[in-house]
C-alpha cells in the first residue's frame, strides 16, 4: 500500500483523554489507510475508539482529548502538524463529516437554504444566485424532491431521513475527497437506513469520494464497505476486504461479532453473545485486550500484546493464534500428548 | 433516486403554514391571555412615555403654590403635590425616565453580561475561572447595597444610578448565558459547523449566540421590572434622579412627609410602578412559557 494512492494514511495514531482520574488512552497505536474511491468500514462496540479516531482526523477532539503519538497523512500532508487555520480550510472542503443524530445536527433556528449557503461561503466566495443554484443541485443529488421549497424550510419541518440527506448534501457541497460518516444510519429506521446507505454508495460512485464509514452494525458494513477494520478497546484487531471478513473472519472477537448478528433463517430465540464487557480504556496494561473474554486465550495472551499478523488472504489479524511459531508449538504439544 | 411518499408528507404540510421557531413562539404567546394583558400594559406605558409632552395636561415642573396638596379633582385628576405640581403630568413624564432607566440598565447588563458569559462558556478553562469568579464576587454583595456603594463612589445622579443597577445585574445574565452556552456548544450542530470548517467567531455569533438567547430574553423582560424598582429605590434614597428631573421613585421620596395629609401624592406614583412591574412580569412569564420547548404541546 503506497502512500500515493492512499487518500488518508493513519500511522501509529494514539489519542488519549486527560481526565481528573488520570490519562485514558482511547485510541492506541492505530494504522490504516483509505484508498481513493474506497469505502472503508470501521467496526466496533461503543467505546472502542471509532469516533475518537474520526475526531482525531478532523482535529475536532474535545478539550480533554489530545493526539499523543503517531501521524495522520491526508494526500501526503500531515494533519497532526497542520495549523488550525490550515485544518479549517481542509474541514468541509477536503474532508467532511456527517454525524449520528440528524435530528440535532442542523441548527434549529435557520432555514435549510441558509445553512447550505453558509457551508459554501465558508470555503468559496460566490454570488447568492450561484449558491442557490448549487444548493438546489445538491439537494436534488441527494434525492430530495421539491428542492427549491425545501430551501425555505426549517429543520424541524423535515423528517429524520430528510435531515440526514440535507446533512449529506451540506457535507458534500464543496466536493470533499473524503467523507467521514460517524454512524450515519444508527438513528434512522431500517427503510430509511437502506436509502441513506444506497445514497452514500451512489455518491461514492458518482463523485469518487472516499468514505470512512464508522458503524457498529455489521449489516451496514456488508451493504456498502469495500474493506473493513475491526476495532476493540482502542486497537485494530482485524483488517480485511469485506467478503473475506464475512467468509472467514480470523480474530475470535470478529468471529464473536459475526455470530451475534441475528439470522432471519435461524430459529434460535436467544442471540449469541460474547461473555463479559469491553474493558475500560486504560484498565489493561499488558497482554491482549480481548484475552479475558476470549475462549482461545493462552497463557501468553495475558502477558504479551500480540502484533498484527499479515495473512495471505490480504488480511491482518492481531492474535497469537495466527503466530506461525505458536502454531508449531501447538501442533508439537498435541503430538506429545 | 426514488423517495417514498412518507418522506414527502411533512414538507407538503409545511407549505400551507409557513413556520419558523420565532413565529411558533409568537403564536403560543398570543394564545396566553395573561401574557397579552402584560404586553398591553407595557405597550401602554411605552406609548405614554413616547408621547409624554403631547398628553401631559400641565407642565410637570411648574409650581402652583395656591393649589398645594389638592386632592384629585376635575382639574387635577390625580391631585397636586407640595409645590402644587400636577401629579398626573409628573407620572406621565416620570414614565419616560423610569422606562428609559429600566430598558437601558437591562440592555447594558445584557451586553456586558452576555459577552463575558459567552466567552467564559465557550472557551472554558482559565478564562471561565476568572470571569466566573468576578461574577461570584459581584453576587456576594446584597445587590442594593452594592448599587448604593457604586453610586456613592460615582456621585448621586440618575446616570450613575443607572450604571450601578446595570453593574449589579451583569452577573445574573453572565451566569445564565454561560450555563446555556455550556450545553449549546455540545450540540451536534456546533460540531457539524466546525466540521465544515467554520471559524470560532462565526460559530459563536451565528450558532451559539442565537441558540442561547431564549433564557436571556425571558430574564431580560423580568429584569426590566426589577431595574425599575431598584432605580426607584435609589431615587427614593436620594441617589437617583435629581430635581428638576422626576421619576416615580423620586415622587415617592418627595411625598413621604405628606403621607397622612395627602396620600394621593404617594399612592398614584406607587400604582404606576406597580402596574409597570406587573406588566413586565406577566409578559416575562408568558415569554418563558412560549419559548420553553417543554411547554409545547
Amino acid at each position: 500500500m503506497g502512500k500515493q494512492q492512499d487518500i488518508l494514511h493513519v500511522q501509529g495514531l494514539r489519542t488519549s483523554f486527560f481526565t481528573d482520574n488520570g490519562i485514558v488512552p482511547a485510541v492506541d497505536d492505530i494504522n490504516f489507510s483509505i484508498h481513493k474511491g474506497e469505502i472503508l468500514g470501521i467496526v466496533g462496540e461503543s467505546g472502542c475508539g471509532k469516533s475518537v479516531t474520526s475526531l482525531s482526523i478532523m482535529g475536532l477532539l474535545p478539550q480533554a482529548g489530545k493526539i499523543v503519538g503517531g501521524e495522520i497523512f491526508f494526500q501526503g500532508e500531515s494533519l497532526t502538524k497542520a495549523t488550525e487555520k490550515r485544518m479549517r480550510s481542509i474541514r468541509g472542503n477536503e474532508i467532511a463529516m456527517i454525524f449520528q443524530e440528524p435530528m440535532t445536527s442542523l441548527n434549529p433556528l435557520f432555514k435549510i437554504g441558509n445553512q447550505l449557503t453558509e457551508a459554501i461561503h465558508t470555503h468559496q466566495s460566490c454570488s447568492k444566485e450561484k449558491a442557490r443554484k448549487r444548493n438546489i443541485e445538491m439537494l436534488e443529488l441527494v434525492g430530495l424532491p421539491r428542492a427549491e421549497q425545501l430551501l425555505n424550510d426549517y429543520p424541524h419541518q423535515l423528517s429524520g431521513g430528510m435531515r440526514q440527506r440535507v446533512m449529506i448534501a451540506m457535507s458534500m457541497i464543496c466536493e470533499p475527497q473524503l467523507l467521514i460518516a460517524d454512524e450515519p444510519t444508527t438513528a434512522l429506521d431500517v427503510t430509511i437506513q437502506k436509502q441513506i446507505l444506497q445514497l452514500m454508495k451512489e455518491l461514492n460512485r458518482k463523485l469518487h469520494t472516499s468514505i470512512m464509514m464508522i458503524t457498529h452494525d455489521l449489516g451496514v458494513v456488508a451493504e456498502v464497505c469495500d474493506r473493513v477494520v475491526v476495532m476493540y478497546a482502542g486497537k485494530i484487531v482485524e483488517e480485511a476486504p469485506v467478503r473475506t471478513l464475512f467468509k472467514h473472519a480470523l480474530h475470535p472477537y470478529t468471529k464473536g461479532l459475526l455470530a451475534s448478528v441475528p439470522d432471519i433463517r435461524s430459529k434460535k430465540d436467544r442471540l449469541q453473545s460474547i461473555p463479559g464487557n469491553v474493558p475500560k480504556p486504560g484498565s489493561i496494561d499488558k497482554g491482549c485486550r480481548f484475552a479475558e473474554r476470549c475462549e482461545h486465550a493462552m497463557e501468553r495472551c495475558f502477558v504479551e500484546d500480540p502484533p498484527l499478523y499479515k495473512m495471505e488472504t490480504n488480511q491482518q489479524v492481531r492474535c497469537f493464534l495466527y503466530d506461525t511459531e505458536t502454531k508449531k508449538e501447538a501442533s508439537h504439544e498435541t503430538t506429545i500428548t | 433516486m426514488q423517495t417514498t411518499p412518507s418522506l414527502q408528507q411533512p414538507a407538503n404540510t409545511s407549505i400551507e403554514k409557513p413556520s419558523s421557531p420565532w413565529r411558533d413562539a409568537w403564536r403560543s404567546f398570543a394564545k396566553n391571555k395573561i401574557a397579552i394583558a402584560g404586553l398591553s400594559i407595557v405597550v401602554f406605558f411605552i406609548l405614554v412615555a413616547l408621547f409624554a409632552p403631547f398628553i401631559m395636561p400641565y407642565d410637570h415642573t411648574k409650581p402652583d403654590l395656591i393649589n398645594r396638596l389638592k386632592g384629585p379633582s376635575a382639574e387635577h385628576w390625580l391631585g397636586t403635590d407640595d409645590f402644587g405640581r400636577d401629579i398626573l403630568s409628573r407620572i406621565i413624564y416620570g414614565a419616560r425616565i423610569s422606562l428609559w432607566v429600566g430598558f437601558s440598565c437591562v440592555a447594558g447588563s445584557i451586553l456586558v453580561g452576555c459577552t463575558l458569559g459567552i466567552v467564559a462558556g465557550f472557551y472554558g478553562k482559565w478564562v471561565d475561572t476568572i470571569i466566573s469568579r468576578i461574577f461570584d464576587i459581584l453576587l456576594a454583595f446584597p445587590s442594593i447595597l452594592l448599587a448604593i456603594a457604586i453610586v456613592a463612589i460615582l456621585g448621586p445622579d440618575l446616570q450613575n444610578a443607572l450604571i450601578a443597577i446595570a453593574v449589579i445585574n451583569v452577573p445574573n445574565f453572565g451566569r445564565l448565558i454561560r450555563s446555556k452556552v455550556l450545553s449549546v456548544k455540545e450540540e451536534e450542530y456546533i460540531t457539524a459547523a466546525k466540521s465544515i470548517g467554520m471559524n470560532d467567531a462565526r460559530i459563536l455569533f451565528h450558532h451559539v449566540l442565537p441558540n442561547s438567547m431564549t433564557p436571556v430574553i425571558v430574564q431580560g423582560t423580568l429584569a426590566v421590572a426589577t431595574a425599575i424598582i431598584e432605580v426607584a429605590a435609589l431615587s427614593f434614597l436620594g441617589l437617583g434622579a435629581q430635581s428638576p428631573d422626576v421619576d416615580w421613585g423620586k415622587m415617592l421620596a418627595d411625598s413621604k412627609s405628606y403621607l397622612v395629609q395627602a396620600p394621593w401624592t404617594m399612592i398614584f406614583p406607587g400604582i404606576a410602578i406597580m402596574l409597570t412591574v406587573l406588566g413586565f412580569n406577566l409578559m416575562g412569564d408568558g415569554l418563558r412559557d412560549a419559548l420553553d420547548p417543554k411547554m409545547k404541546q
